[in-house]
């Protein structure tokens, strides 16, 4: 790569005008435990960055410094040590093992259950696989594909080398290094993500979805994402897997940042399923994320769907900022928290732009003595006329130890708009469990489908291929919740 | 051996005596009308058969081919062929009732040691006996009873029952809320699937049913016990008399 030693000296200059100078060995593979500026520097050393996007990091670390952990959700765990994780490893390739029969057989059955294909459960495994699969041919197809409509899809820090102007143009536009806490922190020592790039006037042809399935992303727990469509576009994108993922880091504080120009749609769909831990929580994934997509041009649309079943900790409110006239937000949402579980979710939808429009469909479920909090907020602008936002927010109780929440926020500045919210609690009934107890449908079968129904209009949003894994997802979620 | 053999069955709710030590013994072929006031445990009766939660026997036995039912569970119970068409069939939304009965008649092949039916193959088969009971298709893609009228409610538990082919079906006032055409048709979905290796009982309160379903035998349960039995014969006396003659007799 060209930029490379270039951006080594870079890299020193800088390092050597701060006072404590640059004191990690750069040719470590690990760095050392904690965050400190150095730390910043070496994250953007390994990753052979241009100085522009060091001296980025280095602001949000700064911004990081002066700020203090959000403490309004409605979560409760002990305080992080921020000095007590490492934040730049090498990617690691995960030890290999021979074939399936060496795999954990708990986590076998958990994807035979999702009835994930052979072939992908040993890739998800880490099994060595010797036949020329797939991963590596699907992928390249998958590029060249992409590539002949002129679509850049790739890790961000490949797009920091290959196209450094859109990156530069873009990156902290949606959510700037100071709009909260773990966004500021993801901003310093963010490690890697995706990037997506649709130009003018072209469909992406594929969901990019399969391609992260099987390539397992091992871009660590602070993940950053990038994806801009311009105009007249369309592009759906699917994040996570049903397959259960574990992490020996607890902390996850992901950015994600969407861009749509005038006449863009861009439809992000998410499957989150990250270890929640034991029964009472301990050793479960703290999930902090922030996303948001700006809905900058005319007629854009932005759609979030999310199914969330994992992490102990979920924090996370994907939101839209309407700006476009006549733009539309959405976001479909399944929160499931079982046992220990707590989860804090919603969405913001911001109608800055004239007869904006945007549809909020929460769907929360609790079992155990979880607890399941939606938060909203619409804020409709003064020049926001003719606006519209529908909320429906529903929540089932499985158990009466578990709890659900609702917190709506509502602005309105302008008469000339109209808020609609419904709210609705309910829980499974003894009649319910009954009736399908009686067609013969076990306990599990009868409390997933019952489940299912519930989130129906939310799953009917997700790519097909991943709606039926996702719904099985949401019974294995709840196994064991009731009966 | 008889199909279902219930023996002194004692039950309570909250304390109150409800089976005050019923006996009914029904074998294969036979159709069983149970026929009683308000209030007099038929329900119960059914739910107790099921396996429904807090409807556990005090004290009495009951056996299905044989087997003693006091350690099944409910869907145990189901998918060794015992079948309740609830009096009160009940919503689930957003569960479509194709995907619902895919799973329903699934469990029971499986039970049965039968190949368990694909999408396919499933959705040929529930076409072919909904169309036999006047079901239209569209009713089948709907949420399970959600928005169904009291008639379309007791029509999709009889084409359950058909799509389930249980070895004992339990149908409460099956013929309740039912218009005089839609009656017809439930009936004839019925005896359809009596065969000489099944056996129905059925609950009601009006004699009209079984001009349509011919029973061979009619009891009288009243207060929590059978206090008489006897031909189709039986229900026309209801008819005409009321209970209280027979109460008072007994
Ligand atoms: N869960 C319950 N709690 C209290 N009492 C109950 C309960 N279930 C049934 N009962 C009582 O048990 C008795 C029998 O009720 P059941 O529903 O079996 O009657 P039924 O013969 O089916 O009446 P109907 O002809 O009106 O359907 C009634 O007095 C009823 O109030
Ligand atoms: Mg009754």
């Amino acid at each position: 790569m060209v930029a490379t030693q270039e951006t080594i000296d870079k890299v020193k200059e800088v390092s050597s005008t701060y006072k404590y100078g640059f004191v990690t060995d750069l040719e470590a593979e690990k760095a050392p435990l904690g965050l400190s500026e150095d730390i910043v520097k070496f994250i953007s050393h390994k990753k052979k960055e241009p100085r522009w996007l060091l001296e980025w990091r280095l602001k949000a670390y700064k911004k990081w410094l002066s700020m203090e952990a959000p403490n309004w959700a409605m979560v409760d765990f002990p305080k992080i040590n921020f000095q007590d994780i490492y934040y730049y490893s090498a990617p690691k390739t995960k030890p290999k093992l021979n074939s399936l029969d060496e795999v954990d057989p708990e986590l076998l059955r958990t994807y035979e259950k999702l009835g994930i294909p052979i072939k992908e459960q040993e890739v998800l495994a880490g099994v060595a696989v010797d036949y020329v699969f797939d991963s590596v041919s699907v992928a390249t197809t998958f590029r060249e594909k992409l590539a002949k409509e002129g679509i850049i899809f790739c890790p961000i820090s490949e797009a920091v080398q290959s196209h450094p102007e859109i990156v530069k143009k873009y990156i902290g536009s949606v959510i700037p290094i100071s709009d909260n806490y773990y966004a500021a922190l993801n901003s310093a020592v963010f490690t890697d993500g995706s990037f997506v790039y649709i130009p003018k006037g072209v469909t992406c042809p594929m969901e990019l979805s399969t391609y992260f399935r099987i390539n397992e992303q091992n871009s660590g727990q602070f993940e950053r994402t990038l994806i801009i469509a311009e105009d007249n576009t369309y592009v759906s994108y699917l994040e996570g897997c049903t397959a259960p993922q574990r992490d020996e880091n607890q902390l996850h504080a992901a950015v994600v940042e969407l861009v749509a120009m005038n006449n863009a749609e861009i439809k992000y769909s998410t499957v989150q399923n990250w270890y929640p831990g034991d029964k009472e929580g301990k050793g479960g994934i703290y999930n902090f994320v922030t996303k948001r997509g700006n809905c900058l041009g005319k007629k854009s649309k932005i759609s979030w769907t999310q199914v969330e079943t994992g992490s102990a900790i979920t924090w996370k409110y994907p939101s839209c900022v309407l700006k476009g006239d006549d733009s539309v937000g959405e976001f479909y949402s399944v929160a499931v928290a079982n046992n220990a579980q707590q989860a804090d979710t919603g969405t913001k939808m911001i109608h800055i732009g004239k007869n904006t429009k945007s549809t909020i469909i929460s769907k929360g479920i609790s079992a155990g003595k979880a607890q399941n909090t939606y938060r909203g907020q619409v804020q409709i602008q003064k020049n926001a006329k003719g606006s519209r936002n529908f909320t429906q927010c529903d929540s089932l109780l499985i158990g009466d130890k578990c709890g659900a929440h609702t917190v709506p926020y509502i602005n309105q500045f302008t008469p000339h708009a109209r808020v609609e919210h419904e709210a609705t609690t309910s829980k499974i009934s003894e009649d319910q469990l009954f009736y399908c107890l009686q067609r013969g449908l076990d306990t599990e079968q009868a409390t997933s489908l019952i489940v299912n129904g519930f989130c129906k209009e939310v799953m009917k949003e997700l790519p097909m291929e991943f709606a039926v894994e996702a719904q099985k997802l949401i019974g294995i979620s709840l196994e064991g919740s009731v009966g | 051996m008889s199909l279902l053999e219930i023996k002194n069955a004692k039950l309570k709710i909250d304390d109150k005596d409800i089976l005050k030590g019923l006996s009914l013994t029904v074998n294969k072929g036979e159709v069983h009308a149970i026929m009683g006031p308000n209030g007099s445990g038929k329900s119960t009766l059914s739910y107790m058969l099921a396996g429904r939660d807090g409807y556990e026997l005090e004290s009495g036995e009951v056996f299905l081919e044989g087997k003693s039912l006091s350690e099944m569970e409910a869907d145990e119970r189901a998918r060794s062929g015992l079948f309740l068409a609830f009096q009160y069939p009940v919503e689930l939304p957003g569960v479509g009732g194709m995907s619902f009965l895919r799973e329903a008649v699934n469990s029971r092949r499986k039970f049965l040691g039968e190949e368990e039916l694909d999408h396919l193959a499933f959705v040929k088969e529930a076409r072919k006996v909904a169309s036999k009971m006047f079901v239209k298709d569209e009713m089948l893609k709907r949420a399970v009873n959600v928005g169904f009228s009291g008639g379309e409610k007791k029509r999709f538990e009889i084409l359950q029952m058909a799509m389930l082919k249980p070895k004992i079906s339990i149908l409460d006032e099956t013929d309740s809320g039912l218009d005089v055409d839609a009656l017809k048709i439930v009936s004839d979905g019925v005896n359809a699937q009596r065969n000489d290796d099944n056996a129905i009982v059925v609950i009601t309160h009006y004699q009209r049913l079984l001009d349509y379903i011919v029973p061979d035998f009619v009891h009288i349960l009243s207060d929590g016990s059978i206090i008489k039995s006897g031909g189709p014969e039986l229900a026309l006396e209801v008819e005409k008399n009321g209970y209280a003659g027979l109460i008072n007799a007994a």
